[in-house]
Formats: C-alpha cells, sequence, structure tokens
C-alpha cells in the first residue's frame, strides 16, 4: 500500500480507537503508545506522535493531517479486550489485515461486552477472597464467613457501581458491608478472627493491578500517568479503608 | 502437605482473580499457574528466613518470568498472565493492619505499617521491571524481537536524533 492511497481520516481514528479501549481496559501507558506508534509506522506514517494519560489520549499522524484528542472517563480491567486489540495491531503490522477491516474489527470489539456472567464472577470473587484468607495464614473454620464476605462485597460494589458510576462511594459501601459480614459473623461465633476475614473479603476490591501499573508507568517515564494511576489507586485504598474504619470505631 | 495445600489455594485465587479481571477464557488456567509459581516462591523464600521485601521481590521476578515465557508462547500481551499472578503477593493484611491502626489513633505503628506495604509494593514493581529488562537483554543477543517497553524507549530515542 503506498502512502497516496491510504484514507488518513480513518487511520487516525482507527489508531485512536485503538488506544482507547486499551486505556479503558487497564492497559499500561507505554504499551498503549507502542501499539498506536506500531500500527501508524506499519501504515509508511512514520512522524506519528502520541501522548497519552490515563484521563485522554492526543494523537498526531503528521504535519499536513489533523490531530485528534479523545477523553476517557471509566476505566476497568478487561485483560480479554487487551488481549484482543494487541491481536489486530498484530494483525495489521505483519499486514495480514487492511485497514478497514482492522478499524471494523475494533468497533466490533468496543461495542461487545465479553465478561463472563455475573453469577460467575461472583463465585470466583468470593472464592479468590477465601482462598487469600487461608494464603495469610488464616483459620479454616473462618473460610464460610469470609465466602459471605467477598460475595455480599462483589454484590454491593457491582449494584451501586451501576447505580452511581462513583468508584469511591461504591468502594466505601462495598468495605463498610464487609467490616459488618465479619463482625456479625464473629459476634455469632461463626468465625474467630476477624482481621483475617475483613482482608480476605476485601482483596477483590483491593487496587493491585492499579499500584504496579503507577509504578511501571513512573518507571517508563511516563510520570503523568504514573502520578494519576497512583492518585486513583490510593483513593480506592482509602475509601476500602475508611469503609473498614467505621465499622471498627462503630463496634 | 502444607506446601500442596499451599500450592492448591494460590491456584484458585489467582485463577478466580483471572475471572475477575476477565482474561481470555484459555489463559486462566495458565494465570493461576503464574499465581502459585509466584506464591510458591515467595513461600519457600520466607521458609529460608528471607524477609518479606526480598520474598516479594523474588517472587514477582519469577511471576514475570514465567509470565513473560508464556506471553511469548501465546503471542498474548504478558499483562494478561502477570496482573493475577501478583495479587497474592499485593500486602493486602498489612495495608489493612495500617489502615486500622490509624483508625484507632496508633499512630506509630499505623506508619510503620504503611512503609511496610509501600516498600512490598514497590518490590513487586521492581521484581516485574528487573525480569522485564533482563529478559530483554536475553532475548536480544538471541536475536529474536523485543519487550514493548524496550521497542518504546527506542521510538522516542531514534525521534530525538
Amino acid at each position: 500500500m503506498s502512502n497516496n492511497e491510504i484514507n488518513f481520516e480513518m487511520a487516525l481514528d482507527c489508531f485512536l480507537l485503538a488506544g482507547r479501549i486499551m486505556i479503558e481496559s487497564g492497559a499500561e501507558t507505554y504499551r498503549v503508545e507502542d501499539t498506536m506508534l506500531r500500527m501508524a509506522r506499519s501504515l509508511g506514517i512514520e512522524d506519528a506522535q502520541s501522548y497519552v494519560t490515563p484521563t485522554g489520549i492526543i494523537l498526531s499522524i503528521g504535519k499536513k493531517q489533523i490531530t485528534k484528542i479523545t477523553s476517557i472517563s471509566n476505566r476497568i480491567t478487561d485483560l480479554h479486550k487487551i488481549a484482543l486489540v494487541n491481536n489486530v495491531s498484530r494483525k495489521l503490522t505483519n499486514k495480514i489485515i487492511t485497514l478497514e477491516q482492522a478499524y471494523e474489527e475494533l468497533i466490533k470489539i468496543q461495542k461487545t461486552n465479553y465478561f463472563l456472567p455475573i453469577s460467575l464472577q461472583l463465585l470466583t470473587a468470593a472464592s479468590a477472597g477465601s482462598a487469600l484468607m487461608i494464603l495469610f495464614g488464616g483459620l479454616w473454620s473462618d473460610l464460610p464467613a469470609t465466602f459471605v464476605a467477598g460475595a455480599v462485597g462483589f454484590i454491593v460494589v457491582t449494584i451501586l457501581h451501576d447505580l452511581t458510576k462513583v468508584k469511591f462511594f461504591s468502594e466505601f459501601l462495598a468495605a463498610l458491608f464487609i467490616g459488618l459480614v465479619a463482625h456479625f459473623a464473629v459476634k455469632f461465633h461463626l468465625g474467630t478472627e476477624i482481621d483475617k476475614i475483613i482482608i480476605g473479603g476485601v482483596m477483590p476490591l483491593v487496587p493491585g493491578l492499579l499500584i504496579t501499573n503507577a509504578i511501571r508507568d513512573l518507571m517508563a517515564g511516563h510520570f503523568t500517568s504514573g502520578i494519576s494511576r497512583g492518585a486513583e489507586a490510593f483513593l480506592t485504598a482509602f475509601a476500602i479503608g475508611s469503609g473498614i474504619a467505621l465499622v471498627v470505631v462503630a463496634f | 502437605m502444607d506446601y500442596l495445600i499451599q500450592f492448591i489455594m494460590s491456584f484458585i485465587a489467582t485463577a478466580s482473580f483471572g475471572v475477575i479481571f476477565n482474561a481470555p477464557i484459555k489463559a486462566i488456567p495458565i494465570c493461576g499457574l503464574v499465581g502459585s509459581v509466584g506464591w510458591m516462591g515467595y513461600y519457600s523464600f520466607l521458609q529460608v528466613n528471607a524477609t518479606e521485601v526480598h520474598a516479594t521481590f523474588l517472587a514477582s521476578f519469577v511471576v514475570a518470568v514465567v509470565a513473560q515465557i508464556f506471553a511469548r508462547w501465546f503471542k498474548t500481551p504478558m499483562i494478561v498472565f502477570y496482573v493475577a499472578g501478583i495479587i497474592p503477593l499485593v500486602p493486602g493484611g498489612i495495608a489493612y493492619n495500617s489502615m486500622r491502626s490509624i483508625v484507632e489513633l496508633d499512630y506509630t505503628s499505623g506508619i510503620e505499617f504503611g512503609m511496610r506495604a509501600f516498600m512490598i509494593s514497590g518490590a513487586i514493581a521492581m521484581g516485574l521491571v528487573f525480569a522485564e529488562v533482563i529478559i530483554q537483554l536475553n532475548y536480544r543477543t538471541l536475536n529474536k524481537g523485543k519487550t514493548s517497553m524496550q521497542s518504546f524507549a527506542r521510538i522516542k530515542r531514534q525521534k530525538v536524533k
């Protein structure tokens, strides 16, 4: 494909969409920039420039072409989408598919919800919390209480996030409910160690990915992204901590 | 027996986190395997009297190496495999203790727990980055592609020239 045949506007939209899906799914900033610039170079656009932060992307594909901005407000962790976008970019770079096909595939990826059924997610969130409780040295007799606490926390955070769209609030209330479940479990002798039950219950909410990605972004020289991801992680940790703290203080 | 329980439990925990983070379905058992290998590393290092920060660093190094191998095998981004794998290493319990001490107005131990949590999360990220760079050097001597962080740095360098 020679340089003149490329539909530059579609190319720009295509790269921007790829970057947007990746940021919204929780990919690292340097990987997003790398993917977009790789796709651009494979089409012969050598002087593409990008500026990626977790809240927006600016992409320019040359002096004579237009520059576009996209703003991003929602970020979740969706590894399936990252893998799919990576696959599309790999195919485009190796010239297996054309730009039009890549753009169509990306639009399809953006619209589809790849998450497993919510009941299965609930089950896994609860079992993840219980398994981690055992790993952290908890008692086997606390397993049912942790399972219930993890499930309650996951239900609350999912429902409230759908209703309010305020991440801080839903995480705060989820942590509050986990604390209450743990407290009453110990009170009615269904569990022994309240600390271990709470830790197991909140583990599915803990921003482990955010913290790690923040430090990795900082190390790659993306200070803006690193600091803002770090702030997001700190807010989440603070929400969980204050939810639990309320229970500890109240009882 | 103890090791077996730890292995099974860490497998369950990480594979479950694979589901929560929506890893591709065929990658979920691999996520579990990466996580349990990393946790077994952490557990064994603790048994030989390593401190928790050192053990976390070495374990996340192991996680990154195993994840990198699987990432090249399945031609999938490395993030898919290591994200769930580092979850058992995340200092959730220590961060909780820090928060709880601060609420109970015991600031001294609150800061102490907080610093421990900070050091451990730093160790996780350091382990991941070290492993990625070392593997990249290794592959470059074998002349076989590169990690995205390195190729990103290379593009930036070319621009400066």
